[in-house]
């Protein structure tokens, strides 16, 4: 096999909220089937980028290619089957008034699908979600649930692309457990790509193949996963992050 | 590990419900529950029950027509042949306050039903879209607003001339306003939200968007701001009533016929006060469910418990 | 003597299905150490923090056979009384700075305020402590930040400004709760440094909440571990590793590390103990 093909193409990218920029000249591949981190810390653009593929931050330059086709600037129906996100806050990512089973059905009604609520029955299976749990409400759910629930959301159009804005961080290491392994599974059945945002660097040691290290808006530096579990990386910031998350190193260095 | 509730209760209740059905159900139990827990909104829910039951039924509950005039038993004081007395065309007060609760729940039908979608949509489409759209929808909003209620219905009533149907428009015409300010600040809060852009990143449409997912947020807020407004509402009607521009005689509407007691005011007091009675009754029915109804649905103010 | 001496704390909250405890019997003595509180959310760390400091709102009960500060039961003390010891003697840093910190009022205001509702200083001796506790935060320009508003700030920022406000009126013990959960790893560790540093300079007893093992091992001399209102078992740090609880065992297990070869996370298994 191989990561060959390029499925996620972004070239030059800039992107702008109204006067300012907060991405600089991003260029990265991910290839299909493969798993790519984006890490820094908070404020250095890594949401925006995913927003910017889905179409939620439309004023970019450069170019953003899915699957070989470009992107538009906003969000599109025919874009929605192949590329889903999973957002960073299970509270507030479902809205509070609508029943799990009206949120998976959503997007299945959006795009006239049949056999919903078999549909339905069967995404709550994939994410490990007892079927009583369907015609509950948010408010009902604890947090590692409801990202069950959004994981579920996003799958339900059967994408092959999932961009994942820190799925856990919002999550116990008990839970971030959990949901890890989920989407490590849902990865390998249904051989999905992931762009995955987080500033942990040991999720990525467990989840991703690649990973880019984001700083002020610009790309530091792109390691394989390889790089990063022995700590051969190029850049003294990615180095410093690499020194800060370590804490069974640290543990040791501490007198 | 709970003690089984049995029946009804136990499946309205149902941690797991089994169908839609039982979860929106289930809500709408649980909101009734909170409700009858605060007296005060129990109390204005009592109220406006007997309202309805005297609109449903008022031919039955009154004792004589609302408008059979019998002029030897007119100005009589009110007895146990005439509870609330007889006006000056000796028609029975009682009678009559009973058939205008019909008038006065189709005004506040009407009006809530024509200004509360208004409102709420023009609200929720100025903020979900922000720029231009906003700026000239909510300056609209704004001349509304800033013209008080009763002259800008009056003006409305005698551009389109008197009678009910009139009032009721005038009404709905100034009362959407609030309305609409109310839902676009609702809106920008959850314009952001993940939900929301969760909704538009599965291929829904604006129209989706803000009808489906942003809307059914904004009506808690907009119910209990319509409730609140229904006794000023009341009143508008009841205004328009005693300057003889709302309902024509003989329609037994409160207002008119407090317009038509204010002549015997000092001897017949019975004649204006009986529907100014029962108009106060009403309004404090409505603003005790409103507030109630705050409490209840308004997850900020209300605890979950 | 121990500064905080705690025998079977009980929160009881009233809910639909009958009251729950959500502190169990928690018994707990803090000296002149860095106690850790470990647990997933909604084992109770917060709860017992908060029913230290007398911060249980009803329908809350808190109940306990002692509950002793210095020697000094605090159970049954007069509001006034509590609110002497609160912030003075007892400090809590918060999770979230922005929830904390009063968005109306600079923050060189907001650490005076903290000292003044504590000791009556002059206007110019209370400048001076203000500034002097912003560079002890390592506030590099205490002049100008303490005229800046808190969205002004960021989250680390914050997070050294909380601290410094809890820490002006030189508490005896420090409670932070989840200090550095919403922050990055890189202000993160400078965050729980600094306090490591001040609370050992100045003699303190902190207690640090966190769902975070690691972490509370790394900072702490003594780790409690709680599930569902319960203490599961406490823990010298140095032996965190080598803990026996099955439940410490699953929470050590679920983090993943830097070399992580394994395919797959221990989860844990949560019919073991639930609570009944
Ligand atoms: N809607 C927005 N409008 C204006 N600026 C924004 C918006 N969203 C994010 N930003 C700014 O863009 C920068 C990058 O943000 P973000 O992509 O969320 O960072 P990250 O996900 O890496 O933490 C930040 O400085 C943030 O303040
Ligand atoms: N007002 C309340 N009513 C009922 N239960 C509550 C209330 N406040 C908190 N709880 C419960 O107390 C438990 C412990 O909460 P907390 O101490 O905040 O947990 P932690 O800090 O360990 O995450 C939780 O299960 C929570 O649901
Ligand atoms: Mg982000
Ligand atoms: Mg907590």
């Amino acid at each position: 096999m191989g990561f060959d093909m390029s499925a996620i193409h972004l070239k030059d990218l800039n992107i702008f909220y109204g006067d300012t920029q907060v991405v600089h000249d991003v260029t990265l591949d991910v290839a299909a089937g493969e798993s790519f981190a984006l890490v820094g810390e908070s404020g250095s653009g890594k949401s925006t980028i995913l927003k910017a593929i889905m179409g939620l931050a439309p004023d970019w330059t450069g170019a953003i290619e899915v699957d070989g086709k470009p992107r538009s600037h906003g969000p599109d129906r025919a874009f929605s089957r192949q590329c889903q996100m999973v957002f960073q806050d299970p509270y507030g990512s479902l809205h509070p008034r609508k029943t799990i089973d009206a949120t998976l059905a959503e997007p299945l009604l959006i795009h006239g699908l049949k056999n919903r609520d078999a549909r339905v029955v069967e995404l709550l299976g994939e994410v490990g979600l007892d079927a009583r749990f369907r015609f509950r409400f948010p408010h009902q759910l604890s947090g590692g649930q409801r990202q069950r629930v959004a994981i579920a959301r996003a799958l339900a159009l059967e994408p092959r692309f999932l961009l994942l804005d820190e799925p856990t961080s919002a999550l116990d290491v008990s839970i971030q457990a959990e949901i890890l392994n989920l989407l490590k599974r849902l990865r390998k059945e249904r051989g999905l790509t992931y762009l995955m945002v987080t500033h942990n660097l040991p999720v990525v040691a467990f989840m991703c193949d690649r990973l880019a290290v984001m700083r002020h808006g610009r790309i530091e530096e792109i390691a394989s996963a390889e790089a990063l579990k022995t700590g051969a990386l190029a850049t003294p910031y990615a180095r410093e992050l690499y020194r800060l998350s370590n804490p069974e190193e640290t543990a040791e260095e501490q007198p | 590990m709970s003690p089984k509730t049995t029946g009804l209760s136990a499946w309205l209740t149902d941690d797991a419900p089994a169908s839609r059905a039982q979860a929106n159900l289930g809500r709408a139990y649980d909101i009734f529950r909170r409700l009858c827990r605060n007296p005060l909104a129990a109390l204005g829910m009592a109220i406006l029950l007997v309202l309805v039951i005297c609109a449903a039924f008022a031919p039955w509950i009154a004792p004589y027509s609302p408008i059979g005039q019998d002029l030897p038993n007119r100005l009589l004081p009110p007895s146990a042949a005439h509870w609330m007395g007889t006006d000056e065309l000796g028609r029975d007060i009682f009678s009559r306050v009973v058939h205008g609760a019909r008038l006065t729940l189709l005004i506040v039908g009407l009006v809530a039903v024509i200004s509360a979608p208004v409102g709420l949509i023009l609200g929720a489409v100025s903020g979900y879209f922000g720029g231009w759209v906003d700026r000239i929808l909510m300056g609209i909003t704004d001349i509304f607003l800033s013209l008080p209620k009763l002259i800008l219905a009056l003006a409305f009533v005698a551009a389109l001339g008197p009678g009910i149907e009139n009032a009721i428009i005038a009404i709905a015409i100034t009362a959407w306003p609030p309305y609409a300010r109310l839902a676009r600040a609702e809106t920008l809060t959850f314009r952001a939200a993940e939900f929301v852009q969760a909704a538009r990143l599965a291929g829904g449409s604006h129209a989706r968007v803000i009808g489906l997912h942003i809307l059914p947020l904004c009506t808690s807020s907009t119910i209990i701001r319509v409730t609140l407004d229904m006794a000023g509402i009341i009143l508008t009607a009841a205004g328009l009533g005693f300057l003889g521009l709302g309902a024509q005689p003989p329609l037994p509407e409160w207002g008119a016929m407090i317009s038509r007691g204010r002549a015997f005011i000092l001897d017949q007091w019975w004649v204006a006060t009986m529907p100014g009675f029962a108009i106060i009754v009403v309004s404090l029915g409505f603003c005790f469910l409103g507030d109630g109804l705050r409490d209840v649905l308004d997850p900020k103010s209300g605890d979950k418990a | 003597m121990s500064l905080l001496d705690i025998q079977n704390l009980t929160v009881t909250f009233p809910t639909p299905r009958g009251p729950v405890n959500v502190v169990d019997g928690v018994s707990l003595t803090l000296g002149q150490e860095r106690l850790g509180i470990v647990g997933e959310s909604g084992s109770g760390k917060s709860m017992t923090g908060r029913a230290i400091l007398g911060l249980v709102r009803p329908p809350g009960v808190v109940k306990a056979d002692r509950m002793a500060f210095e020697g000094q039961e605090l159970q049954g003390l007069s509001d006034r009384a509590m609110r002497k010891i609160r912030g003075a003697r007892i400090s809590m840093v918060m999770q979230d700075p922005k929830f904390s910190l009063n968005p109306v009022m600079t923050v060189g205001r907001q650490i005076e305020e903290a000292l003044r509702t504590h000791e009556s200083l002059p206007r110019r001796a209370l400048k001076a402590r203000v500034a002097e506790m912003l560079e002890a935060v390592r506030i590099h320009d205490p002049e100008r930040v303490m005229d800046l508003y808190p969205h002004e700030v960021s989250g680390g920022m914050g997070q050294r400004i909380m601290i410094a406000m809890m820490l002006i009126p030189r508490p005896r013990i420090l409670i932070a709760d989840e200090p550095t959960s919403a922050l990055d790893v890189s202000v993160q560790g400078q965050v729980l440094d600094l306090i490591d540093e001040l609370v050992r300079e100045n003699g303190m007893g902190l207690m640090l909440v966190s769902h975070d093992l690691h972490l509370v091992g790394r900072y702490c001399d003594r780790v409690m571990v709680m599930n569902a209102g319960r203490v599961v078992e406490v823990l010298d740090a140095k032996n965190l590793h080598a803990a026996q609880h099955p439940y410490t065992k699953g929470l050590l297990a679920a983090v993943p590390r830097m070399n992580e070869t394994r395919a797959e996370l221990p989860t844990l298994d949560r019919s073991q103990w639930a609570s009944t």
